[in-house]
């Protein structure tokens, strides 16, 4: 390895501070620290929390990108602090900040509240007539491959809220669903296990639903897991205009296949080892 | 659903501008048909071959149903931006029963002209 990468390096980070019991407005302060390669944005939030600044406040969880809880503006782009190398987007000088589009609940905290509800007003769950299938299940549905594949990419978003902080529509308009409601509502519409789609119309086609998004794109850039929000609700869209047209292919959900273990399995399968615990 | 509706529509709309605008580009400005629309010679916009065609029924009908359309495609446009000002439900439905009446009126007003207008050139034409 070169020396370089093994030295530390200073960088000034200048962390937006609030808080509302005290602070009239969001400041910003600076604080350098020293940056080895390989770190991330949250360890040198730690940095200054263990060693210069114990009141700076942030949410994380994980560390992984698998938990969505530390999601933040870094240089001015919505990102996860765990998932991002200060040296990747900083040679002398990093701004960070919480998420736009939200309101802060102090220095780097946004307040998520309000995409939650906007969530839950999709109904992202799988909805289904046979409700005592749904709650007590007996069976499998079938599901092929390519059904799986149609809402798969969208079923990976964690809800870290980047997307909704990049959204420039929801920047103006804050009763806007916002890409993230969206793409879960349509990950469930297009779930062939789900019956609840012409339901999720009434949310997603309403006045502030999926028809005031502009194709911005910015979503979809800036979403940590790669999911494309953006896309999903394009064919919310096509989705919702055929449904009013009485165009869209009537489906039903797919059905139980059978109980645990009472399925034919397929020939030249050799039979599953005995089991050991 | 009532916002599907309206933005099927707007689309629509917008499908039929283009077409209305395509065929009114094809009639006062493509040199080898601007003469059939504009028999009297000269420029295609004179009184004499305006009124040529405001005597036609065909272009009476594509004259009220470019105004229906581009008027309905403007103002659910301008109504869409206005929405996006996180304004009070209040006033949303206030701007558009303001954006409704002030449609409903202009188209009115438009079809009234392109009538009248069609009765003085049919008149015209037969005295």
């Amino acid at each position: 390895m070169p020396e370089n990468n093994k030295t530390a390096r200073q960088i000034s980070f200048h962390v937006t501070r609030y808080n509302p019991e005290s602070d009239r407005a969001p400041y910003v302060k600076t604080y350098k620290i020293p940056v080895r390669e390989g770190m991330t944005v949250l360890d040198g939030l730690h940095y200054i929390k263990d060693n210069m600044d114990p009141t700076l406040a942030w949410r994380y969880s994980c560390r992984m990108g698998v938990c969505g809880s530390c999601g933040m503006l870094l240089n001015g782009r919505p990102t996860l602090a765990c998932n991002t190398q200060i040296l990747h987007i900083a040679q002398t000088d990093l701004t960070v900040g919480p998420l736009p589009n939200f309101e802060i609940i102090r220095d780097l905290v946004p307040d998520l509240l309000t995409m939650f509800e906007k969530h839950r007003s999709i109904k992202p769950f799988i909805v289904r007539a046979d409700e005592a299938e749904v709650n007590d299940p007996q069976g499998e549905f079938y599901q092929s491959p390519e059904d799986l594949e149609a809402y798969l990419q969208f079923a990976y978003c964690i809800k870290c809220g980047c997307c909704m902080a990049a959204c420039p529509t929801l920047a103006t308009d804050a009763r806007y669903l916002g890409p993230m409601p969206l793409a879960a509502a349509q990950r469930y519409s297009v779930d062939t296990r789900d019956d609840g789609r012409r339901g999720r119309n009434q949310s997603t086609g309403e006045a502030h639903g999926a028809f005031r998004c502009h194709y911005a794109g910015e979503c979809s850039r800036a979403c940590p897991k790669g999911v494309d929000p953006a896309k999903a609700i394009q064919h919310l869209k096509r989705q919702l205009v055929l449904d009013y047209l009485h165009l869209a292919r009537r489906k039903k959900p797919c059905k139980k296949l059978h109980g645990p273990g009472q399925g034919k399995p397929l020939p030249n399968i050799p039979a599953a080892p005995a089991k050991t615990v | 659903m009532r916002e599907t509706k309206y933005w099927t529509w707007h689309m629509t709309a917008g499908v039929v501008i283009l077409f209305l605008l395509g065929l009114h580009m094809l009639i006062m400005h493509v040199g080898g048909i601007t003469h059939l629309f504009a028999p009297h010679g000269g420029e295609a916009i004179s009184k004499e071959n305006s009124l040529f065609r405001d005597g036609k029924l065909f272009f009476t009908v594509t004259y009220i149903l470019l105004l229906g359309v581009a008027l309905y495609h403007g103002l659910y446009g301008l109504r869409t931006i206005l929405f996006e000002l996180t304004l009070k439900p209040a006033v949303e439905k206030a701007i558009s029963l303001i954006l409704l009446i002030v449609g409903l009126g202009l188209f009115g007003l438009g079809t009234w002209a392109a009538i009248a207008v069609h009765a003085i050139a049919t008149a015209g034409g037969r005295g």
